[in-house]
């Protein structure tokens, strides 16, 4: 029988809920790296037993963590002993190195810092894991300061692919109030040598080769703080989303703004519509409908919780603009928690599974598309990411 | 031997218990003892000091003796007792954060 395998990283651990195929039972482990912040999980579509998690600490800096049998246990793939030929112990021990080599083009040294001066790159942590489509081994890394990085070897050595901070508009990103970070990751099913990222605040950019080289795709992106109106990068994207089947079309959400692009980040417009907000952090697509789109509204730049105190989840059928507000076993009255931007999953069961966490550490559920919810565990520490593995 | 301990959270990470006892060739200093340290537990590497300048992480202390060394150059000599195996090297983590 399937089920699924909702991957939750908090700020002070991991956890893995294991749900049976209705999504009704729900079984709890964790935390795991007690005490750490877990900024993102996620599993190989490869080989769903192949877990990759960024376990990351202001005191200890970043690791990394590979699990080969579902989360049940997990190793450092950079940290193992190993004997060299001389008999020296080594350890590459999740070095993440920012790519200065004159051969990789322009590599940029500096970025916009918050009072406007240029300020030099500085790695801080790993905010997302995107592992291949096809080889376990391969897994990308979103990481503040923005950069993407790339683990052939599963996540043992990474190595940066530089043509993103080389491209030439380095020197105009700058970070937002949770640092300057690459949190979006999307690999185009279709067309392995296209991938799209999102940087805040940047904005989003596109490959078509690999990641060799990039282009920014934020035309038609309006942002009250950049006075060009026109400007190539410095948005503050929080989230992408694709469907599948469909991947020339990007749904993003935007620090203001929910908008969307049919040709795959060239042009976007804002499908906003009836949302009470629209400002907020996470982006998704039904697993079987790409016009089927979900939002969690969050009351405003400054105040990041949901408005009028109501969790509600909203969900338009048409792509965006017109908005239904789901609200069926959500609280509805003194909720003031937030939603991330990497903590929505949907699963591909039937039907369409949808997931999220909040910032009060409930993680919900509903099994029926978004038309009900019910917390599969409420009361984790706040809640940074939520991935969804559907289980053969 | 010499005797080194960590805060909670790198014994775990390392997988071991209590103190860590290590074989230090040469001068005993805070690099050389660090040097031994990851080269026993690689999976240590960058959560004491950083990969690429080897700079002391922010929010880490080094104390031995009832001193704190945190601010000595990293060849200097550490203390005779620590050297001896007499008294541990301990890493710390600064109290910051909840």
């Amino acid at each position: 029988m399937s089920g699924v395998r909702v991957l939750v990283g908090t700020r002070k651990g991991a956890f893995i809920l294991a749900g049976d195929g209705k999504r009704k039972q729900w079984n709890v482990s964790g935390p795991h790296f007690a005490g750490w912040e877990i900024y993102h999980m996620k599993g190989s579509p490869a080989d769903p037993n192949r877990l990759y998690a960024s376990q990351t600490s202001g005191w200890f800096g970043q690791i990394i963590q590979r699990s080969c049998d579902g989360g049940k246990t997990w190793e450092t793939p950079g940290g193992v002993l190993e004997k060299t030929p001389e008999g020296f112990p080594k350890g590459e021990s999740n070095k993440f190195v920012y790519d200065a080599s004159p051969e990789t083009g322009k590599p940029l040294t500096t970025h916009q810092w918050y009072d406007g001066t240029q300020h030099p790159w500085e790695f801080k942590r790993v905010w997302h894991l995107e592992p291949s489509l096809t080889d376990p081994d391969a897994v990308y890394a979103g990481v503040e300061d923005a950069a993407l990085f790339r683990s052939s070897d599963g996540g043992k050595t990474w190595q940066e692919l530089a043509g993103l901070r080389g491209h030439g508009t380095g020197p105009k990103w700058q970070p937002g109030a949770g640092g300057m970070c690459l949190h979006t990751i999307l690999l185009d099913p279709a067309n392995p040598r296209r991938m799209y990222v999102a940087i805040s605040a940047a904005g989003a950019f596109r490959t078509d080769d690999g990641g060799k080289t990039w282009k920014p795709i934020n035309r038609g992106l309006h942002s009250q703080y950049i006075p060009d109106p026109n400007a190539e990068v410095g948005h503050c994207v929080h989230r992408i989303a694709l469907h599948r089947s469909r991947p020339n079309v990007l749904f993003m959400q935007k620090h203001w703004d929910v908008l969307r692009s049919d040709d795959a980040g060239d042009s976007w417009r804002e499908v906003s519509g009836n949302l009470p907000t629209d400002f907020g952090f996470v982006v998704d697509v039904h697993a079987h409908e790409p016009e089927t789109i979900y939002v969690v509204p969050i009351k405003s730049d400054s105040e990041h919780y949901v408005p009028d105190g109501k969790l509600r989840v909203y969900r338009s059928r048409s792509g965006g603009t017109e908005w239904e507000a789901l609200t069926q076993g959500l609280p509805q009255r003194d909720c003031y928690v937030n939603v991330l931007r990497d903590a929505m999953a949907v699963d591909s069961l039937e039907p369409c599974g949808v997931y999220f966490g909040t910032s009060g550490g409930q993680v919900y559920a509903s099994a029926d598309a978004g038309d009900s919810w019910a917390p599969i565990v409420r009361d984790l520490p706040a809640v940074l990411s939520v991935e969804v593995q559907t289980l053969p | 031997m010499i005797r080194v301990v960590l805060p909670p959270h790198l014994r775990t990470l390392a997988q071991v218990k209590g103190e860590v006892q290590l074989d230090v060739p040469g001068q005993v200093t805070r690099t050389s003892v660090l040097d031994a340290l990851e080269a026993r537990y690689p999976m240590l590497r960058g959560t004491i000091r950083d990969h690429g300048t080897a700079q002391r992480r922010p929010f880490l202390r080094f104390f031995a003796c009832e001193r704190d060394l945190t601010h000595d150059p990293p060849d200097a000599p550490l203390p005779d007792a620590v050297a001896a195996g007499a008294e541990p090297f301990l890493v710390i983590g600064a109290i910051a954060g909840g």
